[in-house]
């Protein structure tokens, strides 16, 4: 921001367009509504689905059907009920399963995919290895997966009279594994993020680490630091803002987990509809049409992901570059 | 990309693809203490390829070879059947949905570039009140994934008649793209220089004329990274359109395939179809993107050193 003023105060431009404190003999011209034209369609796409569809839930969150007789026979009536919506999801336990169960899968599927994709991106920097740009299409691949298409994919793996890994195991006299289960179905949810993101993440890291200046590694060279010892001490906090970006994408998607779970329920009993909270506010929203409760699940799922996205870019704060 | 040093005389340089790196002598590529790293290449290779190796040899099978015959080798060729399943099955309406998701992701992806490229430039280039809070407003947003937004923007939708059930209930809110917004003022601020612009306003050319005709042609390649980036996120979309579509003809090819793949009773028959189905979704894209990789990474390290 700093350089974009200096730019303009800089620049030999006439007046009238580069700033607003117009001299007087220009008062007339219009050319101070040319940079709102510009940013007039983004703002407008803004405002109707971002904005407004916020806004909305919100006020929908305050809302409830209600009906009038005891009997439930009158038609029924939406009435304000305050942060009713919101005290009932908080106490609803199908909610917080689903917090709890997208937190353990962070916990555990983030740093594997992440230590796994700076090895990668580690390796594809390291000029001793060889045949690096076929590891690196190799990795990236699958993000060109549609993430409904990588799991209905893995779902034929995870499906035992079709899957090449049961029949591996039967092929050894072994029990195949059950990919399906209710104690290993997350794990293999896990598996298809890691599957999909590994390559994108270890992309962001080689560029990080693509761009680190290579006088760097003449002077790390010279004062006899290895390879492993360069990794250490200057690839790895060097490219800690990519790593933090990269971090913060998938503590975001962790709480978003949907479409994996949603395509898998067809074959796995394991998934229940309070599965992941967005599985939840979909069946309350979506399938039992419960506009309001649902408006409440969702500004709660926001909130949330704010909360997490927020605390960890703070925690992360002022370890800039090591 | 740094010059070798002179007091190193004996360095080779290697190039491949443009990536020329230095390589010092003492390094072997096959050295033994080098075959622990090759290994890990090698096992995560075969991880990523895997899949999609059986997905090429499933999509050439029939049903009963899906079942009963090896996972990771052909059986009897029945890719030209499948395909012709696939594409004849409930009158063709795979191809529908494939077009369906091309339009999508290619207009949608299209639109929602150029006004993120309008409104880039004009954020990095132009001086106007509110520029600090929209830039402020579009980081924010950029952190919101359009899933969080899905259920949202379902019930303002089937709040606005003839809305929902249409192309425009998926296509509209694909135009939202404040990470498009970000990369194209990274992009704007580091290569339209302010002598340019004002050396084309002296010229008398008017704003968009100087947007328009200078600018753009200088940002191309940022607008194909800008591009890609919401293509896929196009393509990849699925909770948006399972809430606001419900006429299969609308659907994308995601949502499609997923329908066949929830129909309990047709799965069993529909394996084949399902599974050809989406190698031929997959393919396409996969070959797009190893083509136009360079795009990922320039866009991808913008994003992250700037971010």
């Amino acid at each position: 921001m700093a350089t974009q003023t200096e730019h303009v105060a800089a620049s030999p431009v006439p007046e009238a367009i580069t700033s607003r404190a117009a001299k007087p003999r220009r008062t007339l011209s219009l050319a101070w509504i040319w940079p709102y034209l510009f940013i007039l369609p983004f703002l407008l796409v803004f405002v109707t689905f971002f904005v407004a569809p916020f806004v909305y839930d919100i006020i929908q969150s305050f809302y409830a059907e209600k009906h009038a007789g005891g009997l439930g026979l009158s038609p029924p009536k939406v009435v304000w009920v305050g942060l009713d919506n919101y005290v009932q999801a908080l106490h609803d336990p199908g909610l917080w399963d689903g917090f709890w169960r997208v937190f353990v899968f962070g916990i555990v599927q983030i740093p594997v995919m992440m230590v796994l994709a700076l090895l990668i991106a580690l390796l594809m920097d390291s000029v001793v290895i060889r045949f690096r740009s076929f590891f690196r299409l190799a990795a990236f691949v699958p993000y060109a997966v549609p993430g409904v298409v990588a799991a209905i994919l893995w779902g034929f793996f995870y499906t035992p009279g079709i899957s090449p890994i049961s029949q591996a195991f039967r092929s050894a006299q072994l029990t195949p594994p059950d990919f399906l289960g209710p104690s290993t179905i997350l794990w293999s949810i896990a598996n298809i993020s890691t599957w999909v993101y590994l390559g994108y993440n270890m992309l962001i890291f080689f560029a990080a680490m693509q761009a680190i200046p290579q006088e760097l590694y003449e002077a790390a060279r010279i004062d006899g630091l290895t390879e492993v010892g360069i990794a250490r001490h200057i690839k790895i906090p060097m490219i800690f803002p990519a790593m933090r970006l990269g971090l913060l994408f998938s503590i975001i998607g962790s709480i978003q987990l949907f479409n994996e779970p949603r395509i898998l329920e067809n074959i796995s009993g394991a998934i229940n509809e309070h599965f992941t909270p967005n599985i939840f506010a979909y069946n309350i929203a979506y399938i039992q049409s419960n506009y309001y409760y649902g408006g409440a699940i969702a500004a709660l799922i926001g909130f949330i992901t704010f909360v997490f996205s927020f605390a960890f870019m703070t925690l992360t704060q002022g370890k800039k570059r090591g | 990309m740094a010059t070798i040093p002179a007091d190193l005389p004996n360095v080779p340089t290697e190039q491949s693809g443009g990536d020329r790196r230095q390589v010092l002598i003492g390094y072997k590529a096959w050295a033994p203490k080098n075959m622990v790293g090759y290994v890990f290449l090698i096992g995560m290779t075969i991880y990523f390829l895997t899949p999609l190796y059986w997905l090429f040899i499933a999509s050439s099978k029939d049903n009963t070879d899906l079942f009963a015959s090896f996972g990771l080798w052909f059986a009897n060729f029945k890719l030209l059947d499948n395909l012709t399943q696939l594409f004849t099955y409930e009158g063709g309406i795979y191809l529908r949905w494939i077009l369906n998701t091309v339009l999508y992701a290619v207009v949608g992806g299209a639109a929602s570039t150029f006004i993120a490229m309008m409104a880039g430039y004009a954020l990095a280039k132009l001086r106007f009140l509110g520029n600090r809070l929209l830039f402020a407003m579009v980081l924010g947003a950029a952190l919101v994934p359009l899933t969080t937004l899905a259920v949202p923007i379902y019930l303002v939708e089937s709040k606005i008649p003839g809305l929902t059930h249409t192309y425009w209930a998926v296509l509209l809110p694909t135009l939202l793209s404040p990470f498009g917004v970000f990369l194209a003022r990274i992009y704007a601020t580091a290569s339209i220089s302010d002598d340019l612009i004002a050396a084309a306003r002296v010229d008398g050319a008017s704003e968009f004329r100087i947007f328009w005709s200078v600018a753009l042609p200088i940002l191309v390649p940022g607008m194909i990274t800008i591009f890609l980036f919401q293509f896929v996120a196009i393509w990849n979309n699925f909770f948006l359109p399972l809430v606001v579509l419900s006429d299969p003809t609308l659907f994308p090819v995601n949502l499609g395939l997923a329908t066949w793949s929830f129909d309990p009773a047709a799965h069993e028959l529909l394996n084949n179809i399902i599974v050809t189905g989406s190698f031929v979704a997959v393919l396409p894209v996969a070959v797009l993107f190893l083509f136009l990789q360079r795009y990922w990474r320039a866009g991808l390290s913008l994003g992250s050193v700037t971010g």
